[in-house]
């Protein structure tokens, strides 16, 4: 029974990753990949170390089963960061979108290299200028 | 071997067996993929973005190895993998970031 869970959880975990692998080199611009990457990714690898924590369980051993669980929450929190900052350098540097994307509300409504937004009330915060 | 294939018995321990030599398979053909956009990505993003699935996919390596052979040292060297990817994404995107900065400031 339980190598029957640990085994789904590997095979699910691998299955994912290689969806998220075929998406990078299927998927037509940097914002479509960022998002089979960042969440088919992710989930593939949290699957992954699911199996771990499985294994950890029944071998007995609370210290694998802690630090599977540990490097899960790790992953589960950078992710998210990681990609977010990719994304907006991207998007600051001009990264095209895919031609029959049409939607992009953030277009000419930030200034990148003054990291102020435009319009809107001119909401101008003076303590962004220096955190870069 | 590991303890958890000598619990099982033999039906058990084949099918773990299976799944990890599977997934382990699946997950080259994944290196190979997210190396082929590293290669090929045409903007520097893109190639950034490869390396953050890259370690990514050795963390998913490394933790199936783990369920095969039963070598639980190699938890760290996933945790200290995670934390080093995600190191090295920051920076990059950082970098992409004040790189074109730079080069606006310089052209106003």
């Amino acid at each position: 029974m339980i190598d029957l869970i640990a085994g789904i959880f590997v095979l699910s975990g691998a299955t994912f990753c290689l969806i998220a692998a075929i998406g990078m080199v299927r998927f037509p611009d940097l914002y479509v990949r960022m998002h089979a990457a960042t969440k088919a990714g992710t989930l593939g690898v949290g699957l992954a170390l699911m199996a771990v924590v499985v294994f950890g369980a029944v071998s007995g051993d609370l210290g694998t089963v802690l630090r599977a669980l540990a490097a899960l929450l790790f992953v589960l929190l950078t992710a998210p960061i990681g990609a977010h900052l990719l994304a907006r350098a991207a998007y600051a540097t001009g990264v095209e979108m895919w031609h029959k994307s049409e939607v992009d509300d953030l277009r000419g409504k930030y200034d990148f290299s003054r990291d102020v937004l435009i319009g809107d009330g001119g909401a101008t915060d003076e303590a962004s200028e220096d955190r870069s | 071997m590991p303890d958890l294939f000598a619990q099982l018995g033999p039906i058990g321990a084949s099918f773990l067996a299976f799944a990890t030599t599977v997934g382990l398979g699946m997950l080259i053909i994944s290196f190979f993929l997210t190396v082929f956009r590293l290669v090929r990505g045409p903007s520097l993003a893109d190639r950034v973005l490869s390396l953050d699935f890259l370690f990514t996919l050795g963390m998913t390596f490394i933790a199936i190895f783990i369920v095969a052979t039963g070598r639980t040292v190699y938890l760290d060297i996933a945790i200290a993998l995670g934390l080093v990817g995600f190191l090295a994404t920051v920076a990059y995107a950082r970098f992409v970031y004040r790189r074109w900065r730079k080069k606006e400031s310089e052209s106003d």
